[in-house]
């Protein structure tokens, strides 16, 4: 299934095209002004009504999924993050969840040998979850970074973060760490899909389509920073004019900026409609974000309604005769 | 048993890479095989409890006689449960499907079927969310070859079809959850999954007739309630001659301390017989050593609840009982058996369904002044939690030789592992009954348990196929330590697991016995004015008393 993976590809290099020769011709002020603001509309909105809309959905049962011992008997040593009793220990699971994918730190991959030992094997997996988190956390800086285009004077946080990213200070202008390890990472994911023929069955276009994307962006912002050397003045001119509901457009940006601009607007519009939303969604997930406690502590369902039942009388009515030949105690003697 | 294939064609099947291909070529994969796959429920089943669409059908047939409407009904099933449930809306939205599950499930790895990889099981219905419930899938269906490039399915006979197929062949046991970077749970998507086939009437016979018995009869095999006090007062008669002492229980006896709950499969079925006649022998050490009054019922005498794997209010439905006749009957708390899914039930479910229960009091144990805290609001208590304190606190007189001949190791059930965390608890318990324990591989015993391959209502005879390919990884970590060192004997604490197991062994690892771990309780427990035993609870010489030759 080439298409899967083809049109994404395409997708992704027609938009950059399209923003390219359209700032060209004398469009900026859509690729530069309407757009990105219209993307970042959508992302807010579409974000909060996905998440509303989550939210607004009932939790009937407390039902996590139990990843240690238990709390019962007081010599028994609980775990209490894999396992938590109590809200602590609830947003500590949490915590390790989002900041370190402990789930995905787990990860094995399973081999079966025929005819040698004919048994299953299982090795621990590293790198994925290596490669997710590299990929998560250059991104990340990434993004942090680029708030040197919209903020003036530029805060000593964002200073201090280009400062670490650029610790290696190899090259003019310095290489920054994470413009290797974003690239580096995504290309790593991408060739599990491509790859893996496991993966491969199971991806869809929506899965390569933001690899794609970003690795669009990632090429677009390195090819600026490190080869064609844009106007950088001009560029925080009209990102702070975004920034500051002022817009405007100064010359000579030249269209690999627009290119960049664009995929970057795409990503944020495309975010909420997509898997993306896992960054909302690992927060809201029932089988990660309660309490362990339902016997403790008793969960009320909001939509609990009564039911039919088959009544010990019903139950009595049914068999008494049985009942009292067999010697078992009734309510009623006929 | 799974005759027509041998444990060696079945090992030939087995092949992790993938299909090529577009998995939504369903024409391929709706061919529902046998062995592969259960019967259908039978139509007088699905009319005791009033569920709809009672008629019978045939998987293998053509024409599943649904209604009309039938897609309308699922539509509208899938909108409904979609606001009911903010585990399956999360579930159907946030899959970014970086395969971390797909090698986590036993029928994967047992059958190498791509579409029992977790993640696609789930997209089987999620491809059918995302075209009828998200605006992309509503803008992609108008655009040619859309739906295709969205991985969006129209809900067609064929697709309804093969998610029957696949969505009978989870065992609901969230080994795949444990490792899903957002906590989805497939058991939660089978969960919904099945409630919508039974909306119109698209239930297994092996679910069905359980739950029609259990509604009406009490337990699921439908044991009437005088069958059910002579299948026990045959085990006293057992006992007797086992231990000379007379361990009749008693029933439906209003003012008891405790009300007991078990299986009914431990009162009908070897070996969960043997676990019956432990809780025999405990509840007469208590009774006779400390004045403990434990009453069983007949009325409430199911422990486990296929409801589960029909719809949540047929899991209510069932699950009402227990409360009820604890209320009845007066008893002070409740007490389960050694049981899998009926212990999720219980511990995530019953509370929230069916209580408050504050006509029962917080559980104390009256024999160590333990106070069940963690039972506080339910008041159920689990038997190995009980029995683990009444050893801690040297309350029972327990002889380990008597299980000397017992080399084990522990196989952890599904649901008391995942959704409740009872891990060393009934380890705790065997070490203090058995001398020789031993742990299989990390990777299959805890939280990364492997399941029977026989859960969640598929442990029918005619698809032996599925459950012995679901059982190869528990089979292959049970060999290695029967080969490394000398395990005999597979302890559990659940009663599917008694009956699974005992096939799984049969098959894959003959050499191996399944043991519930009251059986060795009630082997090493030495009961007031006992004769001196020479045989086990299975009538066999007990180590040391055996024949000279």
């Amino acid at each position: 299934m080439t298409q899967k993976y083809l049109i994404p590809l395409a997708a992704v290099f027609l938009l950059f095209l399209v923003a390219y020769t359209g700032a060209g011709a004398g469009l900026g002020w859509f690729f530069g002004i309407v757009f990105p603001y219209l993307a970042i509309i959508a992302f807010l909105v579409g974000f909060v009504i996905k998440v509303m809309g989550w939210a607004a959905s009932a939790v009937p049962f407390r039902i996590p999924t139990t990843c240690g011992q238990q709390k019962s008997l007081d010599w028994i040593q609980q775990n209490r993050i894999d396992n938590p009793d109590t809200t602590l220990g609830v947003f500590v699971r949490m915590l390790l969840e989002i900041f370190t994918f402990r789930s995905l730190f787990r990860n094995t991959k399973a081999a079966f040998n025929r005819n040698a030992s004919n048994r299953i094997t299982y090795s621990w997996e590293i790198f994925l979850w290596v490669a997710a988190l590299a990929f998560h956390y250059a991104f990340l800086v990434v993004l942090l970074r680029h708030f040197r285009f919209f903020t003036s004077p530029v805060p000593g946080v964002v200073q201090f973060l280009e400062a670490l990213d650029g610790i290696v200070q190899v090259g003019l202008p310095g290489l920054f760490l994470s413009g290797v390890v974003l690239p580096a990472a995504v290309l790593f994911l991408l060739a599990r899909r491509l790859f893996d023929a496991k993966l491969r069955y199971i991806s869809q276009a929506s899965d390569y389509f933001p690899l794609f994307l970003i690795l669009g962006i990632a090429a677009t912002g390195i090819s600026m920073r490190y080869f064609t050397k844009v106007d950088v003045t001009g560029i925080k001119e009209m990102t702070m004019g975004l920034v500051t509901l002022s817009p405007t457009i100064p010359d000579g940006i030249g269209g690999l900026f627009y290119g960049h601009l664009f995929l970057v607007s795409i990503l944020f519009a495309y975010f909420p409609a997509s898997k993306l939303m896992h960054l909302g969604g690992v927060f809201l997930s029932p089988t990660r974000n309660m309490a362990n406690n339902t016997r403790a502590k008793r969960h009320v369902n909001p939509w609990n309604y009564d039911v039919p039942i088959h009544t010990y009388q019903d139950y009595e009515d049914h068999f008494r005769d049985k009942m009292i030949e067999a010697g078992l105690p009734v309510d009623k003697k006929e | 048993m799974a005759d027509e294939l041998t444990p060696d064609e079945l090992l030939d099947k087995i092949d992790y890479g993938a299909d090529s291909g577009n998995w939504m070529d369903t024409t391929k994969s709706v061919q529902i095989r046998p062995g592969m796959y259960c019967y259908a429920a039978k139509a007088e089943s699905v009319e005791t409890l009033g569920l709809p669409n009672a008629r019978p059908w045939n998987p293998v047939e053509e024409d599943w006689k649904l209604p009309d409407d039938w897609q309308q009904i699922l539509h509208n099933g899938i909108k409904e449960r979609l606001e009911r449930f903010r585990t399956f809306k999360i579930f159907m939205d946030v899959c970014v499907r970086c395969g971390a599950c797909a090698d986590k499930c036993h029928f994967f790895l047992g059958t190498g079927d791509p579409k029992n990889m977790p993640v696609l099981r789930a997209e089987l219905l999620r491809s059918v969310y995302r075209n009828d419930f998200t605006t992309a899938g509503k803008i992609l269906q108008n655009i040619p070859g859309g739906q295709r490039l969205g991985g969006n399915r129209p809900l067609t006979l064929d697709v309804l079809k093969e998610m029957w197929y696949y969505f009978f062949q989870c065992t609901e046991c969230r080994r795949c959850s444990v490792f899903c970077p957002y906590g989805i749970d497939t058991a939660e998507i089978t969960i919904m999954a099945r409630e919508l086939f039974n909306l119109i009437g698209l239930n297994i016979d092996w679910i069905a007739t359980p739950v029609s018995n259990c509604y009406q009869t009490g337990n699921h095999l439908g044991i009437q309630p005088h069958a059910f006090k002579d299948m026990l007062e045959f085990f006293v008669e057992d006992l007797e001659d086992i231990t000379g002492v007379d361990c009749t229980p008693n029933f439906q006896k209003k003012g008891a301390d405790i009300l007991f709950i078990t299986p009914s499969g431990d009162v009908f079925a070897d070996p969960g017989t043997y676990t019956c006649q432990g809780y025999l022998i405990l509840f007469k050490y208590l009774k006779d050593k400390y004045g403990l009054d434990v009453t069983w019922s007949t009325y409430a005498s199911e422990g486990g609840n296929f409801g589960f794997f029909t719809s949540h209010e047929t899991m209510k439905r069932l699950n009402a009982k227990m409360y009820a006749e604890a209320k009845r009957l007066g008893v002070k708390w409740i007490l389960g058996g050694e049981c899998g899914h009926m212990w999720r039930v219980i511990h995530q479910y019953m509370d929230t369904m069916n209580g408050p229960a504050d006509f029962l009091e917080v559980p104390v144990n009256p024999i160590t002044g333990t106070r069940f805290t963690n039972a506080a609001s339910t008041k159920m208590v689990h038997i190995t939690e009980f029995t683990a304190d009444l050893i801690k606190h040297g309350k029972l007189e327990l002889d380990k030789g008597r299980n000397a001949n017992r080399i084990m190791t522990f196989h952890d059930s599904c649901n008391p592992a995942r959704g409740m965390g009872l891990l060393d608890e009934p380890r705790y318990v065997i070490n203090n009954v058995c001398d020789n324990f031993y742990e299989m591989p990390p990777n299959t015993i805890r939280e990364n348990t492997f399941c029977c391959g026989s859960g969640a209502g598929l442990n029918a005879g005619e698809n032996m196929e599925l459950r012995m390919a679901g059982a190869l990884p528990r089979a292959t970590a049970l060999k290695h330590v029967h080969e490394k060192y000398g395990v005999n004997t597979l302890g559990t604490i659940c009663a599917i697991d008694r009956a699974a197991l005992s096939t799984l062994c049969e098959y894959w690892v003959p050499e191996v016995e399944v043991a519930g771990i009251h059986e060795l309780v009630g082997n090493a427990l030495i009961l007031p004015g006992e004769k001196e035993r020479t045989e086990d609870l299975r009538m066999e010489p007990l180590p040391g008393c055996e024949e000279e030759e």
